[in-house]
């Protein structure tokens, strides 16, 4: 299986949201990217889509595997601006699997204030999922054997490879 | 030979299961609860300032000594994390009566708690507790006889590196009651692991244990000579106790010779941070003006004292759930 | 005649200066022959005494046995059956029971027992004062005739120095033998451990070497005066040791003893807060600890158990809530022996310091000679015994030997001829 080009993908992407916040006539977004993949991409949509806000979402908090896991150990704390009340919010993830993650992410996100809409956003799907949970938008579908798994590395360059 | 007694802390491979006291614990360890601590005070300034973090989680305050303010910080933690909290004054109730320590523990413990947060007039109370209590409960120490109060030396740590940038290469003076402060051994052993330049402790002879030089800090008997050039200068409260017991004159002597005043704080660096653990004895050791000031950063310590605690407590019940894990694990296995 | 004969063991006893290798013969209950066979009789029983020590048996100048008054922590039988384990045939047990030996009814409570439990002998302590209180003076003659060997404080304060030295006047009277244990109570009452460095570091509250040694000055001055009979109990510092030579070259006659627990622990035990190690007095530094081998090395110094035994509850809980003390019978000799072996004490200081000097403190009649009572142990240095808790003798659940296994045992012990062990 052949991986996409990161680069690409990102620039479609960037694109496909851009028209998509025209249609929605949202004026002014809220790009929250989720630790740390999430972080990197948003930086990347932010810098070519030149969208004002962002900020970024720790989901250590959140997550529903406490009981089995414990807590993180590299907990780094969330960035948002001071509410998130009334905002249009685009949440960024780089991989979409289980869905929990967004899961996390909402909730959290909630305890902030009430946003107006949120856009969800990840640059690849690989599918799995174990929540009703589906990106708004999508840089690339991958289908990957019962073992394989996706990592990102960045944040300069940004790279896909599978472990 | 020393036999570490922080070792009780720890899970096999290093990650707190209980916050016993601040001695023996790695840089890196320190640094984990001051970070997780960091990330606990962007939670606290939103509106909603819970996270699911413990809910479920049965927090018992376990105070054999009594104090509102600790155990209300604690309360908050513990509420902000979303986990249940109980409140137990023992001064108060069965040990008075002549129940025995153990008794109390296992009684508590049919009641199926997660975290106690015990603090105890004896040294080594805490230590005691961690040791008998049933696995899978984590002990937070909130100060135990004049040993250690952990989390009160986190916050201070947290503070000087929020407000100084680090804690690397500062200079930090403890002025008071040193012989019987356990605020104050927990300060020196954290000081020292996170990289302080020099740690000082300043006070009169009867304040100041003969041996405590070997905690790694050098001792002053003038406030004059120990202040020189300090970044951080931390006032310790002065109990009025000291003064029945033979140790001090009066509260007007201790506060001409070693009370903060402006001018005495003069001799500190320009932009040196002032603190306290509170409650503060206006006039005795410090100078209202200077404890109402610029550099006083008194108030913020008290903010983040929450964080701290929901970042220990969150950490220990963390490493208690993987032991936990492990030991199913092989049980499994077996 | 019948004889018990103990064969090719190797005899040493300090008092005689013999140590040599012989063989021993005893009948009703007396030492008949010593390195010759009898005239006449007939050998009854043997014993190959091939690598072992036959010494005298260990005289202990202050155990606690809890009886009368401390049930649920031991009792007379239990506790001298633990002390012959360790070689004693005669323990000389401390005042502060409950109630206090402070008349002569308790005293014979006290022998009675001891007697039916036929152990080691008990040497009764009476106290100097009522009830131990420090105020006023007890029955002296009375505790003496109804069989004390000597009258003691227990560690226990005096109102005054007043109230001192009329106490000591007056054992002096009736020539009575004083134990004295120096502790300045102002000094030591808010303490829990030595204070020094591993106390700071554990914020627990110390007892400073002056709470020994400034009531240790106060009673050799009043011993001087007073010209009493004195034994000082429980040394614990080399300051002491000091003061007590300096008092010898004065021309004093006195005579110390220090707990065997001081010789070989130090204050670094009580890291992590272990409630054993919670003694009075307390473990000092490795300084201290060195003066006294040396101090007992020297002939100076005599070793005495500290046996304290305590109930589970009495040391299960926090380090200053514990009850101070250890039970130190059970693991006597083998401790002793690990000093011996590591080089730490010689035999001949060991056994002068656990049986000769006693002896001669207590004024008794001791050793191994032909004619005398045969109160002795037979030593096996290299037996090796397990401590397994559940199995202890004393019923003191504070012995620093539960769960070991360690080498020096007593094969046998016999008192007054009996054996007993």
């Amino acid at each position: 299986m052949s991986l996409p080009n990161v680069e690409q993908v990102l620039n479609e992407l960037a694109q496909n949201l851009n028209r998509y916040l025209q249609e929605q006539d949202i004026e002014q977004p809220l790009l929250i990217g989720i630790r740390t993949g999430g972080v990197w991409v948003a930086e990347r949509l932010q810098q070519i889509l030149k969208i004002e806000e962002s900020g970024s979402l720790d989901i250590s908090f959140y997550r529903d595997d406490f009981t089995r896991k414990g807590l993180h150990p590299q907990v780094q704390g969330s960035d948002l601006p001071d509410t998130v009340e009334d905002r249009h919010i685009v949440l960024v993830d780089d991989v979409i699997m289980s869905g929990r993650t967004i899961r996390a992410g909402m909730n959290e996100l909630f305890d902030y204030g009430r946003p107006a809409s949120i856009t969800l956003v990840c640059l690849l799907d690989i599918g799995r999922r174990e929540l009703p949970i589906q990106p708004d938008l999508c840089g690339a579908k991958l289908s990957l054997s019962e073992d394989e798994l996706i990592k990102l590395s960045g944040p300069q360059p940004l790279t896909i490879t599978l472990a | 030979m020393i036999i570490n007694p922080c070792n009780v802390q720890l899970t096999a491979d290093g990650r707190l299961k209980h916050f016993l006291t601040t001695e023996g614990l790695s840089k890196a360890l320190l640094t984990e609860i001051l970070d997780t601590a960091d990330s606990f005070i962007s939670t606290q300034e939103r509106e909603i300032k819970k996270v699911p973090l413990l809910r479920g989680k049965t927090v018992v305050n376990l105070f054999f000594e009594n104090s509102t303010r600790t155990r209300s910080t604690f309360e908050l933690a513990a509420k902000r994390l979303s986990a249940d909290i109980l409140n137990l004054d023992i001064a108060r109730s069965a040990t008075s009566k002549g129940e025995t320590l153990m008794d109390t523990l296992w009684n508590l413990e049919a009641m199926y708690s997660d975290v106690f947060v015990v603090r105890h007039a004896d040294s080594g109370a805490a230590h005691f507790i961690a040791e008998q209590v049933t696995p899978n409960v984590a002990i937070i120490n909130a100060g135990d006889g004049r040993h250690a109060h952990p989390t009160q030396a986190m916050l201070d740590m947290l503070t000087i590196r929020r407000h100084k940038g680090s804690i690397e290469g500062k200079v930090v003076a403890v002025v008071g009651d040193i012989l019987h402060s356990r605020v104050a051994r927990s300060q020196i052993h954290a000081l020292n692991t996170l990289g302080a330049a020099e740690v000082r402790v300043i006070g009169p002879r009867t304040l100041l244990p003969r041996d405590i030089g070997g905690l790694g800090c050098k001792v002053f008997y003038k406030l004059e000579d120990g202040l020189k050039d300090c970044d951080v200068v931390i006032m310790l409260r002065l109990q009025k106790e000291r003064m029945q017991d033979a140790l001090l004159p009066s509260g007007s002597e201790f506060y001409k010779r070693y009370g903060l005043t402006v001018d005495k704080l003069k001799l500190a660096k320009p932009d040196a941070i002032v603190m306290h653990p509170g409650p503060i004895n206006r006039g005795v050791e410090i100078e209202s003006t200077v404890a109402d000031g610029a550099q006083s950063v008194i108030l913020n310590q008290v903010s983040y004292g929450i964080a701290v605690r929901m970042a220990v407590m969150a950490m220990a019940m963390s490493g208690q759930q993987q032991e936990r894990n492990e030991r199913a694990q092989a049980q499994g296995e077996l | 005649m019948r004889y018990l004969h103990i064969e090719q063991a190797r005899l040493i006893d300090p008092s005689q200066n013999i140590d040599t290798v012989t063989d021993l013969y005893v009948a009703e209950g007396r030492i008949k022959a010593i390195g010759r066979k009898p005239e006449s009789g007939v050998v009854e029983e043997s014993i190959d005494g091939r690598g072992q020590w036959l010494i005298p048996g260990l005289i202990d100048l202050g155990g606690h046995l809890a009886e009368p008054g401390f049930a649920q922590k031991g009792a007379i039988a239990s506790e001298t059956y633990a002390a012959c384990s360790s070689g004693f045939t005669h323990v000389c047990a401390l005042p502060d029971t409950k109630p206090v030996v402070d008349n002569s009814a308790i005293v014979q409570q006290i022998l009675e027992k001891a007697q039916q439990a036929r152990f080691a002998h008990v040497l009764p302590l009476g106290a100097l004062t009522p009830d131990l209180a420090g105020e006023q003076i007890s029955s002296m003659a009375a505790l003496q005739e109804a069989g004390c060997v000597a009258l003691s404080n227990a560690r226990r304060p005096f109102k005054n120095s007043y109230v001192l030295r009329r106490v000591l006047e007056y054992a002096a009277t009736y020539d009575i033998l004083v134990f004295l244990a120096p502790d300045d109570v102002s000094l030591s009452a808010s303490g829990s451990m030595h204070e020094g460095p591993v106390a700071t570091r554990m914020g627990i509250p110390g007892i400073p070497r002056t709470a020994e040694t400034i009531a240790l000055a106060q009673m050799l001055l009043l011993i001087e005066q007073t010209g009493v009979r004195a034994h000082i109990s429980q040394i614990s510092c080399a300051r002491s040791l000091v003061m007590l030579r300096q008092a010898r070259e004065a021309g004093m006659s006195i005579t110390a003893d220090t707990p065997l627990a001081n010789l070989i622990y130090t204050d670094e035990s009580v890291t992590g807060y272990n409630s054993l190690y919670k003694v009075f007095p307390p473990l000092r530094t490795e300084v201290d600890r060195q003066a006294l081998l040396a101090a007992v090395n020297a002939g100076e110094l005599a070793i005495s158990s500290n046996h304290r035994p305590h109930d589970v509850a009495g040391k299960k809980t926090t380090f200053i809530d514990a009850e101070p003390g250890m039970s130190m019978f059970d693991g006597f000799l083998p401790l002793a022996m690990q000093l011996v072996d590591k080089g730490e004490l010689t035999e001949e200081a060991f056994i002068s310091a656990v049986s000769t000097v006693p002896a001669e403190v207590l004024g008794m009649e001791h050793g191994l000679k032909e004619g005398s009572l045969f109160n002795a142990a037979l030593i096996d240095p290299a037996q090796e015994r397990c401590f397994r808790r559940s199995h202890l003798l004393s019923q003191g659940r504070n012995s620093p030997v539960a769960g070991m296994t360690l080498k020096g045992a007593a094969s046998a012990v016999f008192v007054d001829g009996r054996r007993v062990i």
